[in-house]
């Protein structure tokens, strides 16, 4: 049977996510309120890009913050990219708020400064070689725990990071034609 | 196009489903930002107040810009008045994250908009028709809204607008091949964007609703119409409650199809803005720019 992945899709780059995965030939689902959840079984699931103050703010208002961090520390396999990655770090550098926080890492958000900051580059991926990373005023990872293992980094910040069933990248591969993140994320189930 | 315009396309793509509220004040852009807001357009008059004060509108002060963009960590905008290069270089130079390319400010060349594609920043830009939407990504803009009638409350143009943009979309899409050039004559556009249309039955660029929208049920109505994303200009600051009908308004445009939920949105959310009718206005700021 083909999976289902949640797509969680409140506000960003959801969509850009959806079609990644349908053509890895699994369905998607999107995760609009807490019904989405409830009312359906997923093997896995994407936190997307976006304003992570806003995902943050949403989830938690439309009733689907304990629902997703009750399934990921259920041992969910989920991909988090960019505010994805802000949405499950343990720690934020000079922000006092966390999201679901079950990830051992300390994020940086909007690291690289403004939009003038945003940037692409190719760099290697765990042992996958090299794919295209589109950085869009996104955060890095400042320091991991000991069961963090790190995937990638880019000029000595690392920016993907995979913890057990967690997987973090601060860039976007949803934005790329590269679907070694989504197939990397996909061989967890 | 170069990386650039990728990686700025890609910036308008990362605020899909998220509302851009415009701000007078850093406190009014903690207030936004509090309330879901994705991004911030700094201005020092909100288009409802353009109206009624008059005479000629220009770039805010970049001191004014530069506290709301310490007082926030979403994206901020600001406006300059169409063909105004110079305010445009002097947005890029305190780092902005977009610039709006807008007709609600006094335009400084009726005849020309400004090559976008001269900048490192981003553009968005206004459009009432296919035609000026794809003129003004030819000119570099990485990211469209419908005009509507800013400052109004009436929702009557943006939903004219974006339905047309849609339909000619359609259209173009369902035309045969042979037929494009004519196409591309017609709407005084590159072929290449009428070709990527008619292959896509999408605009190359990120497309949000603007212009008079004033409740959740107007940002629900622009959302299923095909919107992307939606501005809230005055609405929000001209309303009896800014910050519940700001977060009102977060929450429609992510679950626009869901009735039972926007009813419960739309409850207690005090006065909107009084609002003036198309048919009251004396100018009509769409038709600048075209």
């Amino acid at each position: 049977m083909k999976k289902t992945i949640g797509v969680l899709s409140v506000q960003g780059a959801f969509e850009e996510h959806i079609k990644m995965l349908e053509q890895l030939d699994v369905n998607c689902l999107e995760i609009r309120k807490k019904t989405d959840l409830t009312g359906h079984t997923i093997d896995g699931l994407v936190l997307p890009g976006g304003e992570s103050t806003v995902i943050g703010k949403l989830i938690r208002e439309l009733d689907l913050f304990t629902p997703l961090k009750t399934l990921i520390e259920a041992d969910m396999p989920v991909l988090g990219t960019c505010a994805g990655l802000i949405l499950l770090a343990g720690r934020i550098a000079d922000v006092e708020t966390i999201h679901l926080g079950t990830m051992d890492i300390t994020a940086r958000r909007n690291a690289y400064g403004r939009q003038l900051g945003s940037f692409q580059t190719d760099e290697a991926f765990d042992a996958l070689g090299k794919i295209p990373m589109v950085f869009i005023r996104a955060p890095y990872i400042e320091s991991v725990g000991e069961k963090v293992e790190v995937l990638a980094r880019v000029d000595n910040h690392i920016v993907a990071a995979k913890q057990d069933h967690m997987i973090v990248t601060s860039f976007h591969p949803e934005l790329t034609n590269s679907l070694t993140v989504h197939r990397y994320f996909l061989n967890l189930i | 196009m170069n990386n650039r315009y990728e990686l700025n396309k890609n910036l308008a793509q990362m605020l899909k489903g998220g509302v851009i509220m415009d701000v007078t004040t850093a406190e009014q852009a903690r207030i936004a930002e509090d309330a879901g807001a994705c991004a911030v357009m700094a201005l020092e008059r909100i288009p409802a107040d353009i109206r009624s004060a008059g005479g000629v509108s220009r770039m805010s002060d970049p001191k004014m810009i530069k506290t709301i963009q310490e007082a926030v960590s979403i994206p901020v905008m600001a406006k300059v008045r169409i063909g105004h290069f110079a305010e445009a270089q002097i947005l890029q130079a305190i780092e902005i994250d977009y610039i709006d390319e807008s007709e609600v400010l006094s335009p400084a060349d009726d005849t020309f908009h400004i090559d976008k594609t001269q900048f490192d920043v981003p553009f968005v830009c206004g459009a009432k028709d296919l035609g000026e939407a794809l003129r003004r990504i030819s000119e570099g803009a990485a990211m469209i809204r419908t005009k509507g009638e800013p400052g109004t409350g009436d929702v009557v143009q943006a939903v004219r607008h974006m339905r047309l943009i849609n339909q000619q979309l359609r259209t173009i899409q369902n035309t045969r091949e042979d037929e494009l050039f004519q196409v591309a004559k017609d709407l005084q556009v590159p072929y290449d964007l009428v070709k990527f249309v008619h292959e896509t039955g999408k605009l190359p660029v990120v497309n949000f609703a603007a212009g008079g929208i004033a409740t959740p049920a107007d940002a629900a109505l622009m959302m299923q119409l095909g919107a992307e994303g939606v501005f809230v200009g005055s609405g929000i600051f001209k309303s009896g409650n800014p910050a519940k009908r700001a977060q009102a308004i977060v929450k429609a445009v992510t679950n626009f199809n869901d009735p039972k939920l926007l009813a419960a949105l739309s409850e207690d959310l005090g006065e909107a803005m009084v609002g003036i009718n198309e048919q009251e206005i004396e100018l009509l700021m769409a038709q600048r720019g075209i």
